[in-house]
């Protein structure tokens, strides 16, 4: 967990007073960052306390792969939201770029990655058009592009009867499948991208533009920052990283199974709000987001070990985790503002 | 040109604007059933008719729902997955009678209208995130009553499905029941009026000394009941409860219903008769798709690209 820990620690100035930030202050900004990954190491020291099974190198791996496609896609949904926005799309475009990446696999690796990150790219685009210049609300502008993509993928699938296999022998099926030191090579990719990622929002002009949109758009413009530019990058770049996970899942599977990704903008959204980011913008970080991811799937887990409960019980957990997280944000929110 | 007329003309612009906000909705009902007219065979059959009004009334019926909540500023995803519990316990009751398993599914939406209230109304947590969270646990609490697909063999559930009045089918009537009652409320009584007032300006409203909590609440409570209705009768017309995929997506459809209909996102007005002609719009360019041989894929971007346009048609208007 050390990886995860090093990967920025949030905005310690966030919410100081004159004085410098209280000692109430301190433990709420603290157990808001880091209550996520306090409750992931004790999900995880009990869930191998529990099972034998579960602290098994097969476990493990299986599980850090299953978890790296939707962190990919949590990844771009954690720019949105610091922004104040939000992205539905990304179900569909995570099941739309797994067909478009198997489909252009036949004509090599180079197409079968950018093909999907090209038209996945390209919706994220004129979704972030619609919602920058045309002022749109950017949860109506992303439903209308999960029902457009899921159509297009309907329509280049036949209705859904055609799926797109991925030649196992080829170098893009290797790229979704093989191991490097033991580790899967989707887990390799996703953690650079999150290493990249918080780089830029840490670390450059563009990443201090999201927060500062998020926090107060009329402030941010009369700053000098480029809201409507920053918001379209935003949606752009959730749109790759969804198309991206879609052609990776898609190399791991070998084939474009056009069902995945319906409640995937869900997923990737708990995990955001999970990992500490607020849905009403302008805080957050990328390291939260890969530790909501992994403690949603540690979760999923545990409850397909316990092999009474059946999957529903997993839906179950799932919104209640979300919502006692939500109230518990909420709360700290509540009371960082008031001492 | 002159300052005068100038201004006139942006007027004018804004009026044309505002008239197509608000009757644009009737007019692209119109010209789809006048397009429909022309060039589709059997589309002036009183049996395509009763096929059309069945298919659309479960959607009006979570759609009037919806509409309570986006007036009040909020949104309820959960509505799908409302369908889904009804649907299940519909089946687990029905050995009790039909009307005892139509009052469990009532309390069913109930009981998930008052989480989504309470966590949006006490806790301040956002709608969408609110009604997310009931949204995955809802449907996953109907898996857990009912695993799968489980055909109902009733002869009052057969009745409600496929039965008629006059001609008019139970589910239409039903649907058009539940519309003037929901727009009666909306403009006649002190709750519609408190639910809007909330919807313009919440800390307004609070200002005011009104119950905004018990309004919120109230307001869930609503969509939750309309939900669980319309689940209970498409469970009658397809005489089966399918937990699975009953409700799936439904949130949407009834999203652009309202949307569609000139109510605006940004809360404090509803169309009522807007949201009624917005369901029926999405149902005729659905059928209108499909009887012309384009496979359902299209009918999806087709649908994308109304949000959309309906959307942007009425963005010069509300507080953003």
């Amino acid at each position: 967990m050390t990886a995860v820990q090093t990967i920025g620690t949030g905005r310690p100035t966030e919410g100081a007073g004159p004085d410098g930030p209280t000692r109430g202050e301190r433990i709420s900004a603290l157990a808001q960052q880091h209550g996520a990954l306090v409750t992931l190491v004790v999900a995880v020291i009990a869930a191998s306390l529990s099972f034998d099974t579960f602290l098994t190198t097969d476990n493990l791996g299986n599980m850090a792969v299953s978890s790296a496609f939707l962190a990919v896609v949590a990844l771009g949904m954690t720019f949105v939201i610091i922004t104040g926005g939000i992205d539905l799309s990304v179900g569909s475009l995570f099941a739309l770029g797994g067909v478009l990446g198997a489909w252009g696999s036949r004509y090599g690796t180079v197409v079968a990655l950018l093909l999907p990150l090209a038209v996945c790219g390209l919706i994220g685009l004129v979704n972030g058009l619609l919602i920058a210049r045309a002022r749109l609300a950017p949860f109506i502008v992303t439903l209308a592009s999960l029902l457009a993509a899921r159509g297009i993928l309907l329509a280049i699938t036949h209705e859904g009867a055609t799926t797109y296999l991925v030649d196992d022998t080829s170098f893009f099926a290797r790229l979704g499948q093989n191991k490097l030191l033991g580790v899967g090579v989707p887990v390799w990719i996703t953690v650079a991208l999150f290493v990249l990622g918080a780089v830029v929002l840490r670390r450059t002009r563009f990443g201090q533009y999201v927060y500062a949109v998020g926090g107060n758009e009329d402030a941010a413009a009369l700053m000098g920052a480029p809201v409507a530019r920053t918001k379209t990058t935003v949606y752009a770049l959730s749109g790759v990283c969804a198309g991206l996970a879609g052609a990776l899942n898609a190399a791991w599977l070998v084939s474009g199974v056009t069902i995945l990704g319906s409640g995937m903008e869900l997923e990737a959204i708990s995990a955001v709000v999970i990992g500490g980011t607020l849905l009403t913008g302008g805080f957050g970080f990328i390291s939260g987001s890969l530790v909501g991811v992994l403690l949603l799937k540690v979760i999923q887990n545990v409850i397909n070990q316990i092999g009474s409960l059946d999957s529903a019980y997993q839906q179950v957990v799932s919104g209640a985790f979300l919502a006692a997280v939500v109230i518990a944000q909420t709360w700290l929110g509540r009371r960082r503002r008031m001492l | 040109m002159t300052d005068l007329a100038l201004r006139r003309t942006s007027a004018d612009r804004d009026r044309l604007l505002r008239l197509l906000q608000e009757y644009g909705v009737y007019a692209g009902v119109a010209v789809l059933i006048v397009a429909n007219i022309a060039f589709t065979p059997h589309f002036l059959s009183a049996e395509n008719f009763r096929t059309q009004a069945v298919q659309v009334a479960p959607v009006l019926i979570v759609a009037l729902g919806m509409a309570l909540a986006i007036g009040s500023e909020g949104v309820d995803l959960s509505v799908g997955s409302v369908m889904a519990l009804s649907t299940s316990l519909v089946s687990l009751y029905l050995g009790y009678g039909v009307w005892i398993a139509l009052i469990t599914a009532v309390i069913g939406g109930i009981v998930v209208g008052v989480a989504n209230g309470s966590l949006i109304a006490f806790i301040g947590v956002q709608p969408i995130v609110a009604t997310l969270a009931l949204m995955v646990a809802g449907r996953g609490v109907a898996l857990v009553l009912l695993p799968q697909l489980k055909d109902i063999h009733d002869p009052g559930m057969a009745s409600l499905g496929s039965g008629d009045m006059l001609g008019i089918p139970y589910l239409v009537l039903i649907a058009a029941a539940l519309a003037l009652v929901v727009a009666f409320t909306v403009r006649r009584t002190t709750f519609g009026r408190q639910l809007l007032a909330i919807g313009d300006s919440r800390p307004a409203a609070q200002l005011a000394g009104l119950p905004v909590r018990r309004v919120l609440i109230l307001v869930y409570v609503c969509s939750g009941v309309l939900a669980a209705v319309a689940g209970v009768l498409a469970s009658a017309r397809l005489q089966a409860s399918d937990p699975t995929s009953l409700g799936t997506l439904m949130e949407l459809s009834a999203i652009t219903a309202v949307v569609v209909g000139g109510t605006p996102l940004s809360g404090g007005r509803i169309r009522i008769g807007g949201t009624v002609a917005g369901a029926v719009l999405i149902q005729l360019l659905t059928a209108t798709l499909i009887k012309h041989d384009l496979p359902p894929s299209w009918t999806q971007i087709a649908q994308a690209v109304v949000i959309v346009l309906a959307v942007y048609a009425a963005r010069e208007r509300g507080k953003r």
